[in-house]
């Protein structure tokens, strides 16, 4: 497996391993993730990703192997370690009786924060997220969706050199979700960001690199189009038409074997699909084309093709 | 000094629960007002005799705030985002304890201030009886942070019962003395009965430093013990 090398790494993992007594939860993880980079690591529900979190956020210690944050050891260092990172936990990790003002200040103060920088700051995030109108109030007021951006708020307060975001848009609807995501693009370059995601749309809109993990154990490693390329059956063309006939069908698997019948059309799977040669083929018959489509690739796709099992199974 | 932050939030989590600011401040003062109300049938519950079992008893509220607000926050998505600053165990040990030793000073002020209206007189040294009194609350604060630090939030009620009841049968609403018996006997062996006659002797007979210090003993070993564990047990927690 090629862990990927980029220059300039902000975190190195050798061997990263955690056990929960006979349960290996991460196995052996060797990645390295450059600086400024956004990297995502996707998998389902108990895949090992928030373990990844915690253990290179110095809040579980490795069974074996250990990790580096900006140099620092998570092992020896944690002190070092926890200077330079923030986190965004899966849970929403806020204050209720403080304000939104509060919380943030809480957490610029524990980061060493002055006044003037935590109040410059915290005014640029309570715009960011949105919640300026209800910014006095106190957060248990909240909804839930509100509760959500306040806690990732809280994790980038400090701007941190490293920022960990666990499920980040988890319990969010569409809407927030996609405005979440504007916001973590938005930080893209400059902070190194560590994204654990089981949305494949979210690794697939967001990660410069993206390592498909399950059972612990790393399964991919690429950017996602070259994951994407990975994907065997990765070329398919959808046909809708009316009408198809079984000799319709025939006549077409004469020219592409790969073909397979759908609900309203066919989908052929070949690198080159010309639709010259399906007209020609289909128009005798008496199948009229209503439309013809090259077949996106997902990540879930390339889940699907790794695991033979769906991502949120 | 970064525990400054959390020692805020903590202060502010008991100030704005009108729950914990009714138990710890009210509660007391409430008692204070009623209790001394019977002192026409039996001498004994004047607001001077009352006021430092009374002032314990606010201690043990305190104790039981602290201790569920540390045992709730554990369990907490917060305390995980907590533990992943730059913040040293020592630090969380301050920020969960002095907030609440802060809430302590405004209960002690308010229960004998409003004692005052009600006849609580002062016969010896003020000095000494706020240094017992800190000394006191620090003690229920690291029994607080005990509990909070190793029982669930469940079980922390349980844990603060039979503190409850040491602290009570400890003399603070009764004199051991004219008891005696096996409720002395334990009474003497807890250091919530040597703070009260400590408190007692100063505020009743004008007793000076000599005179309590046989009690004062028993309240600082007692302390320093508490106190001990309380840190060890933190620090325990936040290493797992």
């Amino acid at each position: 497996m090629n862990s990927g090398q980029p220059a300039g790494a902000a975190i190195e993992m050798s061997g990263l391993t955690r056990d929960f007594g006979d349960f290996r939860a991460v196995d052996g993880l060797n990645l390295s993730i450059g600086q400024g980079e956004l990297f995502s690591i996707l998998g389902p529900n108990g895949a090992g990703k928030t373990t990844t979190i915690k253990m290179l956020c110095c809040l579980l210690r490795p069974t074996s192997g250990t990790a580096t944050i900006m140099g620092y050891d998570i092992g020896r260092e944690p002190l070092a370690v926890k200077k330079v990172i923030d986190v965004s936990p899966q849970e929403t990790a806020i204050a209720e009786h403080l304000n939104a003002w509060e919380n943030l200040s809480l957490m610029a103060g524990l980061h060493g924060f002055g006044r003037k920088e935590t109040k410059a700051r915290s005014e640029e995030l309570v715009d960011m997220m949105a919640l300026s109108d209800r910014a006095n109030e106190r957060v248990k007021k909240y909804s839930g969706g509100m509760k959500r951006r306040l806690s990732i708020a809280m994790a980038l307060v400090s701007n941190p050199e490293v920022l960990f975001l666990d499920e980040p848009t988890i319990g969010l609807d569409p809407q927030s979700r996609r405005g979440m995501w504007e916001h973590i693009a938005g930080l893209k370059g400059g902070t190194t960001i560590v994204l654990t995601t089981h949305y494949l749309e979210e690794a697939d809109a967001l990660a410069d690199r993206v390592a498909v993990i399950d059972t612990g154990k790393v399964l991919a490693l690429g950017t996602p189009d070259e994951l994407k390329g990975r994907v065997s059956g990765g070329h398919v063309t959808v046909i809708e038409a009316q009408d198809f006939t079984d000799e319709a069908f025939a006549a077409l698997s004469q020219i592409y074997p790969s073909v397979r019948s759908v609900d309203g059309g066919v989908e052929i799977e070949a690198e080159d699909v010309s639709l010259y040669d399906v007209q020609d083929v289909l128009r005798p018959l008496g199948v009229v084309v209503q439309s013809t489509y090259r077949k996106q690739v997902t990540l879930d796709d390339v889940f699907l093709d790794l695991t033979g099992k769906e991502i949120r199974q | 000094m970064r525990s400054k932050e959390l020692a805020r939030r903590n202060l502010l989590e008991v100030w704005r629960d009108p729950v914990a600011l009714g138990l710890t401040i009210g509660l007391p003062v409430i008692m204070l007002i009623v209790l001394q109300g019977f002192g026409g049938v039996d001498a004994f519950f004047t607001a001077t005799n009352l006021a430092p079992g009374i002032a314990l008893f606010g201690f043990v509220m305190l104790m039981f705030s602290a201790a569920m607000t540390l045992s709730r926050d554990r369990e907490s998505a917060l305390f995980s985002r907590l533990l992943t600053t730059p913040l040293h165990s020592n630090d969380f040990a301050t920020a969960y304890s002095l907030p609440y030793l802060g809430v302590a000073i405004v209960q002690a002020i308010a229960l004998f201030a409003i004692g005052g209206l009600f006849g609580l007189e002062i016969n010896g040294n003020v000095g000494l009886v706020v240094l017992i009194l800190v000394i006191m609350a620090i003690q229920y604060i690291a029994f607080g942070m005990i509990m909070g630090s190793l029982f669930t939030f469940k079980q922390v009620p349980f844990a603060y019962m039979v503190i409850l009841l040491l602290t009570i049968f400890g003399g603070a609403w009764m004199d051991l003395n004219a008891i005696g018996g096996v409720f002395q006997t334990v009474g003497d062996a807890f250091p919530f009965a040597h703070a009260i006659y400590a408190i007692r002797d100063v505020m009743v007979d004008g007793a000076d430093f000599g005179a309590v210090a046989g009690d004062l003993t028993w309240v600082v070993g007692y302390t320093v013990v508490i106190a001990g564990l309380a840190v060890l047990s933190f620090r325990r927690r936040m290493l797992e």
